[in-house]
């Protein structure tokens, strides 16, 4: 790799050139759009120059989109804000319910916990349909149909999983030793677990609260099999929001912008923990 | 003497709290989780049982009837043969992509340090609004790859409206979103791997060609294997894409299991065939599943043994 020809280093330079463009360009193209009305958007052909507009963004927010005929209401804010509530939600939830689990796995190995764990894994693994499906049914029985929590809770098929393996991790990796020391000390197993165990596994905690996070961002199905339009989150939204708003793509685009915005500022932000966390802890990031 | 009894009874209470702290403190988790069961079982049931929600009266068990009639419906096997297609051409391109830009990647600078927290973005992005974002871009009137196809000499692309080529638009956005993953597992694997017999081979003036077949990728396998598998369950359950991207459509060109599934039950209202495809693709992915398990914990250990 040290001895490289010219030849060869064009050729690189080249397929990484390839590479980006593929990869960025319809970000980049899409965040154009979001700048632009219908007159230029419509343009042939296509041409990146153009008189930047807020106006996608601001009847966005405000609301009310204008049509050639009439004033549409729109609630992508609702949608926006439901996204935030249902993943900060289910989020929270599966931190309470995952990491004193996590605990559990790593450090106290009891009765058949490896098998719980492998159970715990494979609902990440099975078609989400087969579960929702009998679930709408359900829900209709016992009310649960349309509200937050029956979709916080399964919300948590994908957010358990993913805490309990990364968090699990970082437990074991805490020599055992630490704990004792503070136990001989004379503290409980609470003490331990608070002033020991959870500061120590912080990091790896945050971290998978974070990936949680965007992973419940990001799910399509469940809401739009569970939610109804008020509760609906941004992906199901958009789509949505495409056969109302007929023929505006540049809002179109903005939203697309705004929903893909908070994922891409968290990613950034924990970008040293992905790795790890999509690969459930089998890579080392 | 009183200092030693406290210390006792504080042992003794403490003995009882271990035995049962593993369960109280994850019997939570696991209480959320079993509310998911009892779904999974209702889903056994129904796929024995004629059941339309449109006729909820003639609700009854006909035990392997829906399985049966799988046999000859060619709309079984349209789904079945769509769903692999879509899982082998998305995962082998991805495969194919990912480790060239993995291998482009290998080397730690800034610049590529960079590149590939750029190329996370795709994977970041949700795969519905990925559809969305390239349906702007291939639509039909103002798309610019519509264009560009016009300038290669393709006049009138319909991309996923034309059954010939909503494959191709389908399996190219899976591709933008999830080649990412393979590339990032890949470059970390790669980058994981001992230099000693890069560095030997190097000294002996080993070609690098043989280099890479006969050491990288040998060295490579596991994570190989564990992004692929991970990739084929994945793909062949994939819904969001196509759902927001053709909802099945144009005909049956792009039914998937999950997408069949979900249109029987919410159009024709066939919860018993809903089911039972259900079923199918749940065997298909618990058995590759389980394969993926027993070579991702081998990956966890040493990527555990290695911190």
């Amino acid at each position: 790799m040290q001895t490289m020809n010219p030849i060869e280093r064009i050729l690189r330079a080249v397929a990484l050139s390839l590479v980006i463009f593929f990869f960025m360009f319809p970000i980049f193209w899409i965040f154009l759009m979001s700048f632009q009305t219908n007159e230029t958007i419509l343009r042939v052909p296509p041409s990146m120059f153009f008189e930047p507009t807020l106006t996608n963004y601001r009847s966005l927010i405000s609301g009310s989109l204008d049509g050639s005929t009439a004033t549409l209401e729109i609630q992508f804010m609702g949608n926006l804000y439901n996204s935030l509530f249902l993943s900060v939600a289910a989020v929270s939830v599966g931190l309470i319910l995952g990491v004193p689990a996590a605990y559990a796995f790593a450090k106290l190995k009891f009765r058949g916990s490896e098998d719980i764990a492998f159970t715990l894994l494979s609902f990440r693994f099975a078609p989400p349909l087969l579960v929702l499906l009998p679930l709408t049914i359900y829900f209709q029985k016992i009310g649960l149909a349309d509200t937050y929590f029956g979709l916080i809770w399964v919300y948590q098929l994908i957010v358990l999983p993913l805490i309990l393996w990364i968090v699990r991790g970082y437990f074991e990796d805490i020599p055992s030793d630490i704990e004792y020391a503070h136990r001989i000390a004379g503290h409980g197993f609470w003490s331990t677990f608070t002033k020991i165990a959870l500061p120590l596994a912080g990091p790896g905690i945050a971290a998978a609260g974070l990936l949680a996070f965007i992973f419940a961002w990001n799910n399509f199905i469940f809401a739009l099999v569970l939610a109804s339009a008020d509760k609906q989150p941004v992906t199901v939204g958009a789509l949505a929001f495409i056969t109302a708003s007929g023929i505006n793509y540049g809002q179109i685009a903005a939203g697309i912008m705004l929903s893909i915005a908070p994922v891409f500022a968290l990613a950034l932000y924990a970008q040293r923990y992905l790795v790890e966390g999509l690969s459930l802890g089998a890579v080392k990031g | 003497m009183s200092v030693h009894s406290a210390d006792a009874a504080r042992r003794s209470r403490f003995k009882i709290n271990k035995r049962m702290l593993p369960y109280v403190l994850s019997l939570p988790a696991l209480l959320a989780c079993i509310g998911i069961l009892i779904p999974f079982f209702t889903a056994v049931a129904y796929s024995l049982q004629r059941y339309r929600l449109s006729q909820p009266w003639a609700q009854k068990y006909n035990w392997g009837e829906n399985y049966l009639n799988f046999m000859s419906d060619p709309a079984f096997w349209n789904t079945l043969q769509v769903s692999m297609t879509y899982a082998f051409l998305t995962v082998g391109i991805e495969l194919f992509l990912g480790l060239g830009i993995a291998l482009l990647l290998q080397r730690r600078t800034r610049f590529n340090n960079f590149v590939s927290i750029m190329l996370l973005m795709p994977l970041m992005t949700a795969p519905a609004l990925a559809s969305l974002m390239w349906k702007l871009m291939t639509n039909p009137g103002f798309g610019i790859l519509s264009y560009w196809a016009t300038l290669l000499g393709i006049e009138d692309m319909k991309w996923a409206s034309d059954p010939s080529t909503a494959m191709l638009t389908v399996v190219i956005v899976d591709v933008w979103v999830y080649t990412p993953f393979i590339m990032i597992l890949l470059l970390a694997g790669l980058r994981s791997l001992p230099r000693q017999p890069f560095e030997a081979a190097e000294l002996d003036g080993v070609p690098r060609l043989f280099v890479f077949w006969k050491i990288t990728l040998p060295m490579l396998t596991p994570f190989l294997l564990t992004a692929v598998l991970f990739r084929v369950i994945e793909s062949i359950q994939q819904f969001d894409i196509i759902y927001a991207m053709t909802q099945g459509g144009p005909g049956d060109t792009l039914t998937v299991f999950q997408v069949e599934a979900y249109l029987n039950f919410f159009q024709s209202t066939n919860v018993g065939r809903s089911a039972a495809l259900l079923m199918i693709l749940w065997v298909i992915t618990y058995i590759l599943s389980t394969i993926f398990i027993k070579n991702w914990l081998r990956l966890r250990e040493r990527a555990r043994g290695e911190a």
